[in-house]
């Protein structure tokens, strides 16, 4: 049995599917919009495609496809492992014993001042 | 080392690395301890297969490729770090519309320089290769789809169109499926097109695909939209490896696969959650009366108010306190207001701790993002099947901004909408206060008799205003 490039690349999709599968089945709930993004940022690797689009100087329809290509998929990228980044961060803070946030004082005065209003 | 052992080895090589690195960090993305370093890895995993992507184009003009990325960065960049943490949803589903897009452009590129510029004699297919006309067409079509899907979701989460409710065009179903068949149609006489008159073909088809984007989406409600966006981003891993096998990427293949397998996952949990079918969000209307509108009317008879002083009275002598935010929580930014009322409760010895319902706010773990901004414990934040049966033992519910997702009809009314969506049965504690603008209906579009309730009061205002009030009541306790 020889297998073509196509069979052989779908063999892969298949078997990467399963993989995906098998992981996303144990995450606890919490981290389901992290992970949303964080595997919505990985979808960028798009962008290894559209750099070998984009090889000339030359203002081409081709060129230009694959420029906007690159912009786009280096925002989901870039974009969605900050975003990520963002959000994970706030998870990993241990419980300090700073009293309160610089901010929070101040809510409950704004609070007093709601009410005597 | 020659350029030849680079492309067949140390290429690969890097790939391999790289889909390892993926692998690891969506591995590590699943757990609260290793998300961070899972994220950081799946990053330099990126970082990797675009220097390999870089090196196996060998010399070539790099002045686009290099302004691409340096504008793709700033843009992402500065998205990212500065949208605010209740617009979280919102972002992911802007940056899936361009991962989806970037992929149906790449199939686009290679079409065009390969099919209209080399002008080749003979057909498409003949000119790609059968295997990479289709996945070229197929790519475009899952790209152009995800794009504005992606976009209208964003819209909708932000309020917009008409609010979020679904639209509803007469004979939808027909002329979706008429688009759906018609880009088909287009795509396959792409493929067999001669060069020169495929280009109209394509072009049909990238249209159709826009089209089909919005009109796929816009019969959804606003409620639905986490579930769209994770099922667009299922859609954009898909388009990504179609790309891959338009250029004959491994690494885009298996990425793809995997992020598409992930968001179908995600997506069918996130289902479960609300009690309903894929297909049921996905054909839309939700929301919309039909007429059969559950029986009961949809004024509001017998709602007792009260303000911050009475709350903060019942507060006083509470024993245990359960907190059930909602989507009004992010939209007031009242998660560091919130943090404070409980810390006042803790050290009067009040037991506080959180209900998470699995789809309250706008996505999945958005209150936990939210919650977590403020410092909030961890610990203290409890699922749904674990804080259920712990409501009739609670003195004091307050339900912040969140409406359906502790609605009894759900479990009482089998004609209502949202008929057995599993609810937090926060009617069933002593006191239930509810926070809320006013009596407006939630995304589901429907009353909610647990504000008639005999022990529930409305404390009508802005979250975070009403909890500025609470905790200057508190304190003066």
């Amino acid at each position: 049995m020889t297998l073509g490039p196509l069979l052989i690349g779908i063999y892969v999709f298949v078997l990467a599917g399963f993989v995906g599968f098998e992981m996303i089945t144990k995450v606890p709930p919490t981290l389901h919009t992290p992970l949303m993004s964080g595997a919505n940022a990985i979808s960028g690797i798009t962008v290894v495609g559209a750099v070998a689009a984009a090889t000339t100087g030359a203002p081409t329809v081709a060129n230009i496809l694959g420029v906007l290509a690159i912009v786009t998929a280096t925002i989901n990228v870039v974009g969605g492992f900050l975003v990520t980044d963002r959000m994970l961060r706030m998870f990993g803070k241990k419980k300090k014993p700073k009293a309160l946030k610089p901010g929070a004082e101040s809510v409950a005065a704004q609070g007093r001042e709601a009410v005597s209003k | 080392m020659s350029q030849e052992i680079m492309r067949s080895t140390v290429v690969p090589i890097i790939y391999l690395v790289s889909t390892v690195l993926f692998i690891f960090g969506i591995k590590q993305l699943s757990k609260v301890k290793t998300a961070r370093r899972g994220n950081a890895l799946a990053a330099v995993g990126m970082l990797l297969a675009i220097i390999g992507a870089l090196l196996e184009l060998g010399t070539v003009d790099y002045r686009w490729i290099a302004g691409g990325m340096v504008l793709g960065t700033v843009i992402g960049a500065t998205f990212a770090i500065r949208v605010q943490m209740t617009a979280m949803p919102e972002m992911v589903a802007l940056f899936n519309g361009f991962g989806g897009i970037a992929s149906a452009l790449v199939a686009g590129s290679v079409y065009w320089d390969t099919v209209v510029q080399r002008a080749p004699a003979g057909t498409v297919y003949e000119a790609l290769g059968t295997d990479e006309a289709i996945t070229v067409m197929l790519s475009i079509l899952i790209g152009g789809i995800t794009f504005t899907g992606s976009l209208i979701a964003l819209f909708k989460l932000q309020g917009k169109l008409k609010k979020g409710q679904p639209i509803l065009l007469p004979a939808r179903h027909y002329i979706t499926f008429g688009l759906l068949f018609g880009s088909f149609v287009f795509g396959g006489l792409a493929v067999a097109a001669t060069a020169s008159d495929s280009v109209v073909w394509v072009l049909a088809l990238a249209a159709v695909s826009l089209i089909l984007g919005i009109l796929l989406t816009i019969p959804i409600g606003g409620a639905d939209m986490p579930v769209v966006v994770s099922l667009l981003n299922s859609y954009s891993g898909v388009a990504a490896s179609m790309a891959g096998f338009v250029i004959g990427n491994p690494l885009l293949i298996i990425a793809g696969a995997m992020v598409g397998a992930a968001g179908l996952i995600l997506t069918q949990i996130m289902c479960v959650a609300m009690n309903r079918s894929l297909l049921n969000v996905l054909v839309g209307g939700f929301g919309v009366a039909d007429g059969a509108g559950g029986g009961g009317s949809d004024e509001y008879t017998s709602v007792t108010s009260c303000g911050p002083e009475e709350a903060a009275m019942i507060l006083e002598n509470a024993e245990s306190v359960i907190i059930v935010p909602g989507y009004g929580l992010a939209v007031a930014q009242a998660q560091h207001a919130v943090r404070e009322l409980a810390d006042m409760l803790k050290a009067r010895g009040t037991k506080v701790t959180y209900g998470i319902h699995p789809v309250a706010g706008r996505m999945p773990g958005h209150m936990n993002v939210l919650l977590a901004e403020a410092d909030v414990p961890y610990e203290e934040l409890l699922e749904m099947d674990v804080i259920n049966s712990e409501f009739k033992n609670t003195d004091v519910v307050i339900i912040l901004g969140a409406n359906d997702v502790v609605n009894p009809a759900a479990m009482k009314d089998p004609s209502s909408p949202i008929a057995g969506m599993p609810i937090l049965n926060a009617h069933e504690a002593r006191s239930v206060f509810v926070v809320k603008r006013s009596l407006s209906p939630g995304y589901a579009g429907i009353k909610n008799e647990l504000f008639e309730y005999d022990n529930t009061m409305m404390v009508f205002g802005d979250a975070k205003k009403v909890l500025q009030g609470l905790i200057a009541e508190v304190k003066d306790l």
